[in-house]
């Protein structure tokens, strides 16, 4: 990760959110759900162990003008997504 | 409030549009909706309203379920024919969705309690089937500065208007006065096409969805008409007039009155 970003994280807002086990389109409605709460510039960092919403929750949250930090697998089946909140 | 795991699978599809979203889903469940008639209009209007989560229903009707209604008023059914319309829409309403809490009204609106009874709500949709409820229902909310969506129907034609008092037109700017009775004829003498109230049941619950929302343009200044056999939308221009009676420059309707009966009294 870019050390731009890492210092940001440290000082804004950050939240985790695990939705291992869930399903689509429930991934991106709790996603939506976290970010909602948050405030401008702070950080979500989404535990997913659904494949299909590795690539739907990062799309979703850019046509809903959020910026996708991070895409990353960290193990055979589980990834982790970072959203930065950038619109209300 | 926090939603239930229920609440995020049944509001899903609201959640999910960045026009509603969970913040708005909250608005709606926190929303107080007052429908005038539990007929063809009131209906689907709360029908839908409550499958989006509406949270407080109140319903105004004085009659009781009839088996000629069942053409088009779907949420009664041939169980509940001699029941009171509101108690049978009530008990749709809340099967359909337990978060919706629905105040039954069973009687007619007149000038003496309708204020007392829509300052309790946000918005009120007008379904009624008669010219002097109409009117009525026009003119207090004017006085009361409360948004009002009105929809009507007969034969295969409808109509759909929303107004917002003092912002854009109110039904007097656009019919100043009640035809005499008589003149236009009722659903009862001309018919109406049963899935007519589901069309423009449909277009008032949008309206009203989108004025808890916040969202998208109202039909504020405007009037949308619905021909079913024509298969064709008009939108007409309504501007406010100066000089109507109730919303004017110079109003001479500063208090309610009620109007003679004589018209349609049926659904």
């Amino acid at each position: 990760m870019p050390e731009e970003v890492s210092n940001r994280m440290e000082v804004e807002q950050k939240k985790n959110l695990d939705i291992r086990g869930l399903v689509c389109p429930y991934t991106f409605v709790k996603a939506k759900l976290a970010i909602e709460d948050m405030e401008l510039g702070g950080v979500l960092e989404i535990v997913l162990d659904y494949p299909e919403a590795v690539h739907n929750i990062p799309k979703s949250m850019q046509d809903h003008g959020q910026k996708v930090l991070k895409v990353e697998q960290t193990g055979p089946k589980e990834w982790v997504i970072v959203v930065r909140k950038e619109k209300d | 409030m926090e939603f239930t795991d229920a609440q995020i699978q049944r509001y899903s599809r609201h959640i999910i549009l960045p026009e509603v979203g969970g913040k708005g889903q909250k608005k709606l469940l926190g929303a107080k909706v007052l429908l005038v008639g539990a007929g063809g209009l009131g209906c689907p209007v709360g029908y839908y309203l409550a499958a989006a989560g509406v949270g407080t229903i109140g319903i105004v009707d004085d009659d009781v379920v009839e088996l000629s209604n069942l053409q088009r008023q779907i949420a009664h059914s041939t169980n509940t024919i001699g029941m009171p319309k509101v108690e049978s829409a009530k008990r749709t309403f809340e099967a359909l969705n337990s978060d919706v809490n629905v105040v039954a009204m069973k009687g007619r609106l007149t000038k003496d309690n309708i204020t007392g009874i829509i300052e309790k709500y946000d918005l009120v949709i007008d379904g009624s089937d008669n010219f002097p409820t109409r009117y009525l229902v026009n003119d207090a909310c004017v006085l009361s500065r409360k948004p009002l969506v009105s929809g009507a129907i007969l034969r295969f034609e409808g109509q759909v208007t929303t107004l917002i008092p003092y912002e854009g037109h109110c039904y007097r700017c656009l019919f100043e006065a009640p035809p005499p009775p008589g003149l236009v004829p009722s659903c009862q003498e001309a018919g109406v096409l049963g899935v007519l109230p589901g069309v423009i049941g449909a277009l008032e619950a949008t309206e009203a969805l989108k004025i808890i929302l916040g969202q998208g343009e109202l039909l504020k200044n405007a009037l949308l008409i619905y021909n079913a056999l024509s298969a064709s939308f008009r939108k007409v221009k309504v501007p406010r007039n100066p000089k109507c009676p109730v919303c004017g420059e110079n109003p001479t309707i500063t208090e309610l009155q009620d109007y003679d009966a004589g018209y349609c009294q049926m659904g």
